[in-house]
């Protein structure tokens, strides 16, 4: 067991960053996701904690110790890949065994602790089977098994869900999250499922370009992202975003533009300042617009229903305010249709702003710059 | 009806293969088994003798083999040196230049130079190694390499003692570039996770190629070996060029034998009898390399 520390670590392949400065403390026993769209740098960053890349700039710490120059097979780290990597020409039993040969533990232990970590993973009854005999979730299992055998400090995943079907998907989630609670190692995992973060992660590192965009447990994430992107890719659905220009109606602030027109909640008075005619970005969740009559705490924007997703208990609805598509999520009893009229709250508590050219979010700024 | 007339097709579309093999395969196959039961002058089946030539061949033809002294001599054991020499280095050098190559930017360039080989016939190779092999410094390489170093000429093609390990150092020259070719591709691909999951693991570069590389190209290697002891039980063109089998029949293999006897000293008969020792020899081979395939074809 041991904490990951990146201090200032770069990654360039030639003139391409692929990780930009990041620094990132992950803690003992912490279950860490790497989450961002392809090509973010959050499997660069794994394949350097495990080794496998070089680090340009920067210095990593595995425990106490820096890596930087360690040899993978020095570094007591195990990974899972994407692909499984099982070495296809050996056994299950022997790919399970392969890193304790490797490190020459007496055949004893090998054994005993091979068919433990079988049974932990429920391959028992595979022991003497070959890769290519396997389902999709066996070979699945087996990778881990690989990994966990090893009694590694750090345990690295690199996306091992993306190959399996959604059904497996969610179970073995859970299976990895269980696993996680049993072995209290550190885990680092990366994907690009926002799902697989929300759900599995104890803290979630969003990355976007190369950058860290921010670092905390997934409420943190999903209550108070600290800019458009982690906003946008936090949630399912997506958060919807509408341009709108500050403006007064009266003696109050608003937020309009030609579809509705918002009041300014007060948290974002001090941030937005007394000018008019500033353009932000307006954020609301898809799960937070209510249909219904709203209190005073709420804002009503009227729309149109285009099309009507039943999902059981839910209806996810594509709504058309003004020029703006929006997405909502309501519960399934309602029973809107496609071209009904819709007036639907927004609660002014769950609304976000963010700086229309730096993206961030005037909120966060706020309690970022008062810590 | 309709079974019949898909099997009169399926025989149509096989017919004229069928024929060609047999005229040109079978046929000639059956008539030197023939030839070699019989003196065979000229050509022709003049007076059957049985196994006299087989018996002839294995027991009193010392430059075919020869078991008195040891160590052994003759072109059957002639051949076994190329098998184990030729053969041995072939794919020792192919796997190491393939799998440090691998390693290498300039890796194209490398395997260019050693593939290069393969394009020039095998007599060209026999003339450019006999250049290199000349006893005369001025013209040959290596001894001008050993006269600088003060070392006096060796006559490596006319010497009993050398001239097998010349030959077969300048078909390794010659033969190495398609290991490396082959062994190159297959080690491209294994997919580039195994190897890192080794890493990870532990395995250092060694124990990488050991445990993971190697057992995964293992059916290349296989038919490689194969394809070239199947070349070497055969080789003829090289030998004939450099020594003429010489000196004294030295460098004698098994097809220069079946060369020698059939159209230099006429006994067709006894020559056919080395041809069918050769295919004999050959057979169970090619039988293991088709094996071998299939069971590459079953892992996939």
């Amino acid at each position: 067991m041991a904490t990951v520390t990146f201090d200032h670590v770069w990654k360039r392949f030639g003139d391409v960053v692929a990780v930009n400065d990041l620094s990132l403390d992950i803690q003992d026993e912490e279950f860490l996701v790497l989450v961002g769209p392809s090509g973010c740098g959050k499997t660069t960053s794994l394949r350097m904690i495990a080794g496998l890349e070089e680090i340009t700039e920067g210095t990593l710490k595995i425990g106490e110790r820096v890596v930087n120059d360690v040899p993978p097979k020095d570094r007591d780290v195990a990974m899972v890949f994407q692909s499984y990597a099982l070495y296809p020409h050996m056994t299950v039993y022997d790919n399970l065994a392969f890193g304790l040969k490797l490190r020459k533990v007496p055949k004893a232990e090998i054994d005993r602790r091979v068919r433990e970590a079988a049974k932990t993973i429920e391959l028992s009854d595979l022991l003497t089977r070959k890769p290519r005999q396997l389902s999709g979730g066996q070979r699945q299992r087996v990778a881990l098994g690989r990994a966990i055998v090893r009694e590694p400090a750090v345990f690295l995943m690199d996306e091992p869900l993306s190959n399996l079907d959604a059904k497996l998907r969610v179970q073995t989630r859970a299976e990895i999250a269980r696993l996680h609670q049993r072995l209290k190692t550190t885990i680092v995992y990366v994907t690009h499922d926002q799902v697989e973060a929300m759900t599995m992660g104890t803290r979630i590192a969003v990355m976007n370009f190369g950058l860290l965009q921010q670092v905390g447990t997934p409420q943190r994430l999903y209550e108070h992202p600290v800019n458009k992107f982690v906003a946008g890719f936090i949630g399912s659905p997506s958060m919807n975003f509408v341009q709108v220009t500050t403006g007064r109606e009266g003696d109050r602030a608003v937020l309009h533009d030609e579809a509705f027109t918002v009041p300014l909640p007060d948290r974002f008075r001090e941030a937005v300042g007394p000018t008019t005619g500033r353009s932000l970005t307006l954020g609301f969740r898809p799960e937070h617009l209510a249909i219904g009559p709203v209190g005073d705490n709420a804002a009503t924007v009227r729309t149109n229903v285009d099309v009507v997703e039943f999902l059981g208990n839910e209806e996810l609805l594509h709504l058309r305010a003004g020029h703006h598509d929006l997405v909502a999520v309501v519960d399934a009893r309602h029973r809107v249709r496609p071209g009904d009229v819709l007036d639907l709250g927004i609660p002014f508590d769950k609304v976000h702003l963010f700086d229309d050219e730096t993206g961030d979010s005037l909120a966060e700024v706020k309690a970022v710059s008062a810590a | 009806m309709r079974r019949r007339v898909r099997r009169l097709q399926g025989f149509a579309f096989t017919a004229p293969a069928l024929v060609l093999m047999t005229v040109f395969l079978v046929a000639p196959m059956l008539f030197t088994i023939r030839l070699s039961l019989d003196t065979g002058r000229g050509f022709q089946l003049r007076e059957f003798i049985g196994l006299d030539n087989f018996v002839r061949l294995l027991t009193r033809d010392r430059l075919f083999l020869d078991l008195s002294d040891f160590p052994p001599s003759g072109a059957v054991f002639n051949n076994l040196l190329w098998i184990f020499l030729y053969v041995g280095l072939c794919v020792g050098l192919g796997l190491l230049i393939a799998v440090l190559a691998d390693r290498v930017r300039y890796e194209s360039i490398v395997k260019s130079i050693v593939f290069l080989p393969q394009a020039i016939s095998a007599t060209a190779v026999g003339v450019i190694w006999l250049l290199i092999y000349a006893p005369n410094a001025r013209v040959g390489l290596l001894n001008a390499g050993l006269g600088a170093v003060g070392v006096d000429p060796v006559s490596w093609i006319g010497s009993r003692d050398t001239v097998n390990y010349a030959i077969i150092v300048a078909a390794v020259w010659a033969g190495t570039g398609l290991a490396v070719v082959v062994f190159s591709a297959a080690i491209k691909s294994i997919p580039t996770d195994i190897i890192e999951a080794a890493r990870v693991d532990g395995a250092g570069p060694f124990q990488t190629f050991r445990h993971i590389t190697l057992p995964l190209i293992s059916l290349p290697v296989s038919v490689i070996t194969i394809t070239l002891i199947i070349g070497v039980i055969k080789v003829f063109d090289i030998v004939y060029i450099m020594s003429r089998g010489g000196p004294n029949g030295a460098s004698r293999v098994i097809a220069y034998s079946f060369f020698e006897e059939t159209f230099q000293a006429g006994k067709v008969g006894y020559g056919a009898a080395v041809a069918v020792l050769m295919v004999l020899l050959i057979v169970p081979i090619v039988a293991l390399n088709i094996r071998r395939f299939r069971a590459g074809e079953t892992v996939r």
